[in-house]
Order: C-alpha cells, then structure tokens, then sequence
C-alpha cells in the first residue's frame, strides 16, 4: 500500500492517527481502568483543582473524579460521533447513489430536495431537529447525522454518476442482473473507498457537533455527561474552577485536531497532483544550478546566444533531461526557427531564455543565455524583470490560456507597458489600441475593451502579438504562435508576423513542429530532437538538402498543396524517454541506417559555421 | 448584467419555497398535541379544542401550510407564548444583534483567511507557510465554545480588558466604542473556524492558479512578483474562493448559536437554544425562518459578486 507509506512518511498525519488511536484505545478501556466511579459524589471534596491527591484532574461541582469523567465522557463522544457518521454515510450514500445511478428525474428531484436541506446553515437544521425530537443525546446524534447527509448525497452521487456509465456496468446489465444486484456487486463495492474517506473526514465535525449541542444543554442529559455537557457543567462555574471547562475541552480539541491531520494525510497521500508536485508554487524565475561558471558578460556580436544550454525537470527520484545542452544564435533583424516533435524540448529551450521554466520542477543545470552579451541566468529578479517583456518578449500558443481571463485586452496591455516605462494610463491605453490597429485587429478602441473569452482565436492571437510589442522588444520569442489556430487564420498570423518583423526589423526565436511554417518566416533553422540540436542551416539548404536523416523524416511530413506525387511518411516510433536517453544518437532506434558506431559514445554537432550536422553517416554534405 | 441579476433572484424564490416547506414540514412532525404543549397538560379539552381553532390546526396539513405562509408573508409569524409578544418583534430584535456579530466575524474571517492564504502560497513550503499552515488546522480544530471560555478566562477574568459577556454595559451609555469592546472576543471566536477554511481554500486555489499560462504570460511580460501574486494569481483565485465565502456565512451565522451563548450575547441564536428549552415552538419555527432566509440572501450575494468579477459567467 503506498498510499498508507504515504501518510506514515507525512508526520504530522502519523503523529494525528497514533494520538487518535492512543485515545480510542483509552475508551475502549475504560471499564478496565483502575479510576473511580465517574458519577460518585462527594460534596466535601468538590471542585478540587488538578494533581491533587486521589484526583489527577480534579473533581467537578458536585466532587465527581473528573478524570473518570473525561474518559468516560470521551468513550460516550466517541461512540456518538462515530455513530452519527456511520448513520449519515448509510442514508447519503444510498440516497447519492440511487440518485445517480438511476439518473433523470429520479436524480434531478433527490438532489433540488437535497439542495433546500443545504440551503439552511448547517447547525441551525440541527437545532430544528432536536427543536422537534427534544433535547436528548439520541436526538442529537440523530440531527448530527441528518444534517450531515446532504454532504454525503452529493459526494456519493457525483462518483456513481461516473460510474453508472463505465463498460462494467453495461456489461452487468447484459449478463441480465436487476438494478439492484447491480448496485449491490458493481456499484457499492466501487464507491466504499469514496464512502470510507468522506467518513474519515467528516467524524471529526460530528463529534464537534455533538459535543456543542450537548454543550448548549440539548444533547446528553444529566447524569449522563459526554464531553460537551461536561464542558456545559464546568462553563457555569468558570471563574471559580476553570480547570472544570478546560480538562473536556483539551479533549474534544485533541480528538477533532487528529482526526484532521490525519484526515489530511490520507487526502494528501490519495493526491496524484500533491505527488508529481504539480502543487508547488513556481517561483519567479527557474531555478539555476549549474555545474559550470561562465562570466556574467562577455562581448559577443550576437543579439541572442545561447551556449550550451542545459535544463532538466526534476521530479521525485526522476530527472528529464529536456534539454541537453543547445547552442544558437540569433543576430539583430534575423529569424531562427527551432523544429521539432512534440517533446523535443524546443518549448523548453524558448522558456528557459528568461527564466520562464516553471520551477520546482524545471532546474537549468548548465550554460548561459546571454542577450546582448549578459547571461540572464546569473541576473537578479529585478535585472531579469526589465529584460522580460522589455528588450525581450514572448508569444505563446493558445492566447485563450494565456491571456487573463478576468481582464480586458487593453488593460493587460496597459499593464505590461506602464511595467517597463512611466506612462499615463490614457496615453497607455491609447498606445495599447494603436497596437492593436498596427496587429490589424478591425474596431481596435472596441476591441481593447473585450475580455479574452469574447474575441476569436485568431484574434486572440493577434493580441497576443501586440502585447509582445508594446514595449518595442528586439528580440520576441515566439512558441508555437500559429499552433492552435485554423489554417486560413494561421496563413494570415505568419503574413503579419513577417510584415512586422520587416516594419521593426525584429529578430526572432520561432517555435514550431511544422517546416511549412518554418519556410515561409525563417532565415535559418535549428532542428532539435531529444533536446539536443541535429541540424542547422539557412532555411533554404536545410529544406533541399537535409543531412540529417531526422530532418529528411520530418521534412517529408510536411503535406504540400499540389505536391500530390510524394508520398506522405510518418516517421515510425517515438522519440526517447527524456529521462532514460539511449547512448550515443537519441535517434538511432528509429533511423534505418544507424549500425553500431550510432549507438555508442556522443555524437558532436560538426559543419562549417553556416551547416552542422550531428550524425555520422549525413547526407548530402560531406564533413 | 441586469439580466443576470433577475435570474438570479428568480431562482432563489423556489429555494425560499423549499425552504419554508422544510420548517413547516419539521414543525408539523412534533408529536403530541401542540395545544396541549401550549397549555399544559392541566388544560380542559375546550380550551384545546378552542386553541386548536384558533391556530388552524383543525384543517389539513396542505391548508394549514398555505396559511402559515400567507400570513408569514404579511409579517405575522405568530406570538411566542413563552415571551407573550409578536414573533417577529423578538426575531427581528435578536437577528439584528446577531447580524452585528456575524457580520463582524464575516468581515474577520474574509479578510484573515483571504490574506492567510496569500501568504502561505506565496511562500508554500517555507517557515511562514508551515507556522500559519498549522496554526489554521489548531484554528478548524478547535471547539469554538471552548475557545470563547479560554478567551473569556485570558482577557476577562485574568487580564480584566475585555467584557466578558453582552452587548452593552448594563449601566454603560450603549455607544459605538462600548458595543466595539464587547463584540471584540465573540467575533473573534465566532470567526476562527471560518478564517481556517477559507485560508486553507485561499491557498489551495493560488498554488492551482499559479501553476497556469496566463501567470507565465504575466511574468514574460516583466510583472513585478508582487503584482503577479496580488493582480494576476489572486484575483483568478478569488473567483473559486468566493462561493466558499458565501458557504461560511451559513456556518457564521450557525456557530452564532454557541457563540451568542457563551458570550451571552442577545441574539437570535441564544434566543433559539431559550426557545427550544421552552418548547416555544413558534418562536423557534420563526428564528428558524429569518436566519436560513439571511443565508440564501447571502449566498446571493457571493453570486452576484463572483459575476461581477469573473465576465465568463454571465454569460
């Protein structure tokens, strides 16, 4: 059971199940404890305070041990809550489950009666209940237990909802079962893990609930006392002895705080996303561990260059080495393209550029990214901040993800200049719907005002661009801009992008898996496979001489209007598992020429300045 | 907009339905003969046959209800025969004391729990986070009756600082600062629970917002951490968290029960633990009616106020 290593490796949930199961014990025990009678008086001893002799904790008002009343008290609580927990799982989930297997009008009436049960405020149905019955420990448990049976109904019902409709279930039906020995075998067992978690979660409540009404006088009644009415008793004398409220309190606080933690624990351990760390908080900018010192600046002619760069996400024992070592360069004005499949680490390559690697679990662990010859890896917050969204910005794929939700265009324009410069908020506004204008957005002021949700995709996208531009970026890196969007739309993206580039003389980082893409916009283009670069050159050798045979692969994907005589090729396989690379060429396995020199020791990246090739056997170009 | 809104209290009008047949439905289940628990159980069969006519419980249940509910809407919830004056007169008296209170333990428990869970996402794992972390799991574990008892011992009984029970100074002038000084430790207490869950929300729905693109795209564009976290990350994250605010009105107004009686404060709450030992059914029947009416009004409110903010629902 890993789930159940789990809780015991979170602490704090071990800590709460063995103080939950010490205090269990304790008042399963009771009756064979050497303690006094819990309900013998003794007027000449009363109210004595605690860790005095024959009374560790005291005695009440009328003498009473109050020691044997807090555990008899405690067993009386227990059994109560648990009680009340078990009656409200009973009656919610067989009303949550019919419910939802039986569906339509059957479900749709339960759950409006179930809906007016929790339109009242939890505690007050409670007291309307015990209002009726009258004022009792049954009648509490009993008004505990229905208040709690809506959580249960509609917990129960969303997961038989699920569940009525799986292939098991048709095929119980088939095999001539009646719905109820359906629900019996298929269904019941299916939703008691469900059922044994909610209850875990929620006994804690009921025995604080009990335990207030009896407190308020409406639960157990005198002599019998749980620890609620204990503490009701003891509230009445709590100036004089205080140690009389405060002995039944510590032990409703100590059984409800435990059940919480554990109740947490199992939470947390039943969490596939608390597992692979998908709840941890990015921090501002990606982690830098890195094995190597390269200089803080260095003269370089370059706009963008990129050296040797490493970034690998680490989760649990795992690490992905997504991206293992590039180098590239991008010159004022000029356009490189990064090819690949999905997985190849090109997204990762373009986000590691500033720092954009959600961190845990991204971690750049070697080389340097230097914009005008600074390596933004060694930047402070601030430094990195100004860079961002300033000399350099980004554009990525799906602007209805991308974008803020819950503001309009112009505004999240607004914002990422007055960033970056002191302006007014109209002439930012103004400068925002210019932008807009320049992206070809029709009614740009109307348009600026519109939250993302109500604009198209192609549109969204065009505001994506103009929130790259705002602040006159030279370099704008863009990851897989045209993915998402229809063809038609795509065609027109790239003819702006092209436009602007020419307008501005913007250098750019192109993002893409689709050498169509790469043909129409790119100067030169670096084809990465298991991230690492295989190939580079100006767009146009590439394209007509590929020499690697990755690239020839991929190349021969792309479907060309007309071109009906080629044969349209996938490439057979996958790419490797970034966390288990094979030695030698990561594309060894797929290739058809590879022998046994491919698949042993690394492999450089070796040309003639403008062409590289990492392959032994290239085509076409001789080395 | 506008459109959104009628909708919205259209759709409310058959929960308030619903919710009244509910409290007829739990009033008319009592057994015995509510004359006979009216007049004891001394009275002559004609003063019960007469009390009988006189609340109409001579008709049918439906009639009965129809009746109830006509004459509720014309303001008469009937006379407590315990207090012998209008229902409505002492509900409308407690709940105002009790909306004071719940309403300060709302404010309390919105603002701490919204800020709690700020700060530990936006230090998730760090000592800050563990500290507060733990803190709010001892703050919904903790009964808060008792927590009223162990404040009233602290502040009252040891320090002497804070009143430890009432509204008002039985002899003090009934002023603004005297009401502040006594409503100090009751909504305090009253908002522990409600500032743990909606901390514990807080920070849950943060660390999911803050995993998405749209605060990438914040960041790319070279907002500061700050305005990442309170611009970008929290208003996303309000929009899940606002229901929950709404949800916590029920358990504040609730939990008053406990805390009115500990603090002895004169709301509705205590009025209705007084009621049900009285067997004052009336009176239970109409407290009942005017708070759970507040909770749905309320969690209009949180509606409205999640559309305001999030432009994707209303449409």
């Amino acid at each position: 059971m890993t789930a159940l290593k789990l809780i015991a490796r979170n602490h704090l949930a071990a800590f709460g199940g063995i103080v939950l199961l010490l205090v269990v014990a304790m008042a399963l025990l009771v009756p064979f404890l050497p303690i006094a009678d819990p309900d013998l008086t003794d007027p000449a001893n009363r109210l004595k305070r605690p860790f005095t002799d024959g009374a560790v904790l005291g005695t009440d008002h009328l003498g009473r041990d109050l020691l044997a009343r807090l555990l008899w008290g405690t067993q009386l609580s227990l059994v109560v809550g648990a009680a009340a927990a078990v009656i409200a799982a009973v009656i919610g989930s067989a009303i949550g489950i019919v419910a939802g297997y039986f569906g339509g009008r059957t479900d749709s009436l339960i759950m409006r009666g179930i809906d007016m049960l929790m339109a009242f405020p939890y505690i007050l149905l409670a007291l309307a209940i015990v209002a009726v019955l009258g004022p009792g420990l049954i009648n509490a448990l009993y008004a505990v237990a229905v208040v709690n049976i809506p959580f249960f109904a509609r917990n129960i019902r969303g997961v038989t909802v699920a569940l009525a409709h799986r292939e098991f279930v048709d095929a119980a039906r088939l095999s001539g079962m009646n719905d109820r020995q359906i629900i019996v075998s298929e269904i019941l067992p299916n939703v008691m893990p469900v059922i044994v978690i909610a209850m875990s979660t929620t006994v804690g409540w009921m025995i604080l609930e009990t335990a207030g009404l009896s407190f308020l006088g409406l639960g157990s009644q005198p002599p019998q006392a749980d620890l609620g009415s204990m503490l009701g008793e003891g509230r009445k004398l709590l100036i004089t002895a205080p140690h009389a409220s405060i002995v039944p309190g510590v032990m409703i606080f100590v059984i409800v705080m435990s059940v919480n933690l554990l109740g947490d624990g199992i939470r947390d351990a039943l969490d596939p996303r608390l597992r692979s760390g998908a709840l941890s908080r990015p921090a501002a900018a990606t982690r830098v561990d890195r094995t190597n010192n390269p200089p803080e600046t260095r003269k370089v002619d370059a706009l963008l260059k990129v050296e040797d760069l490493h970034t690998e996400f680490r989760l649990g024992s795992r690490t992905y080495r997504a991206v293992g070592g590039v180098d590239f360069e991008v010159r004022a004005g000029e356009c490189l393209g990064i090819v690949g499949e999905s997985g190849s680490g090109k997204s990762v390559t373009a986000l590691s550029l500033l720092g954009l690697v959600a961190s845990p679990p991204g971690v750049v662990t070697g080389g340097a990214v230097r914009v005008d010859g600074t390596d933004t890896l060694s930047m402070n917050g601030e430094a990195l901040r100004r860079l961002r969204g300033g000399r350099v910005a980004y554009v990525f794929q799906d602007p209805l993800a991308t974008l803020h939700p819950l503001y309009r265009v112009g505004d999240q324009m607004v914002e990422a200049i007055r960033c970056h410069r002191s302006m007014s908020k109209q002439a930012a506004w103004d400068h925002a719907v210019a932008l807009l204008e320049q992206v070809r957005i029709p009614n740009a002021a109307f348009r600026a005002k519109a939250y993302p949700h109500e604009l198209s995709g192609g549109m969204r996208q065009r505001v994506g661009i103009a929130l790259a531009l705002v602040n006159d970026p030279a370099l704008v890196i863009l990851d897989e801009p045209t993915t998402a969007l229809d063809v038609t739309v795509q065609a027109q993206v790239l003819a702006l992008l092209s436009d602007l580039r020419r307008e501005r003389n913007l250098a750019m980082v192109f993002i893409t898996h689709d050498f169509g893409v790469v043909s129409q916009l790119c100067d030169r283009v670096a084809v990465m496979y298991a991230g690492r670069i295989v190939e580079t050159g100006p767009t146009d050798d590439v394209l007509k001489t590929p020499s690697h045979p990755y690239t020839k692969r991929l190349i021969a994907c792309v479907l060309e209007l007309g071109g009906g005589r080629r044969v349209l090729s996938a490439i057979p396989g996958l790419p490797p598992p970034v966390d288990d690379l094979p030695a030698g060429c990561a594309f060894a396995p797929r290739c058809d020429k590879a022998n046994d020199q491919c698949r042993r020791g690394d492999i450089v990246l070796g040309g003639n300045g403008m062409r590289a090739v990492r392959c032994l056997q290239p085509e076409g170009l001789p080395i | 907009m506008h459109l959104y809104v009628l909708k919205r209290l259209l759709a409310i009008v058959p929960i308030l339905i619903g919710l009244t047949v509910i409290v007829f439905a739990i009033m008319a289940l009592i057994p015995g003969d509510p004359a006979t628990a009216i007049l004891g159980s001394y009275a002559t069969p004609e003063n019960v046959e007469k009390l009988n006519r006189s609340l109409g419980l001579d008709k049918s249940l439906i009639e009965q209800y129809f009746i109830w509910l006509g004459n509720m809407l014309q303001g008469d919830l009937g006379r407590s025969y315990s207090l012998n004056r209008p229902v409505l007169d002492e509900v409308l008296e407690r709940f105002s004391a009790t909306l004071i209170l719940a309403g300060a333990a709302l404010l309390l428990c919105t603002v701490w729990g919204l800020l709690i869970g700020i700060w530990t996402a936006a230090r998730q794992y760090g000592w800050t986070d563990k500290i507060l972390t733990f803190i709010v799991l001892i703050g919904i574990s903790i009964p808060s009756f008792w927590l009223g008892l162990l404040l009233i011992l602290f502040f009252s009984v040891q320090l002497r600082v804070l009143p430890a029970s009432g509204m008002f100074a039985i002899y003090g002038g009934g002023d603004l600062p005297d009401l502040l000084r006594h409503l100090i430790l009751p909504a305090f207490t009253l908002s522990v629970v409600a500032t743990g869950v909606i901390a514990r929300l807080t920070r849950s729905a943060m660390l999911e917002v803050l995993r998405q693109d749209f605060v990438r795209t914040a960041r790319a564009k070279g907002v500061p951490e700050s305005g990442v976290l309170y611009r970008h990350a929290f208003k996303a994250a309000l929009v899940s968290v606002i229901p929950v605010i709404g949800i916590q009105a029920g358990f504040v107004l609730g939990g008053a029960v406990y805390i009115e009686t500990v603090f002895q404060w004169p709301g509705v709450g205590r009025m209705l633990v007084q009621a049900i030992a009285t067997r004052d059914i009336l009176l239970v029947q109409g407290g009942v009616v005017v708070v759970a009416g507040s909770y749905v009004l309320f969690n209009l409110l949180a509606d409205l106020a999640q559309s305001w903010l999030d432009p994707r629902v209303k449409t």
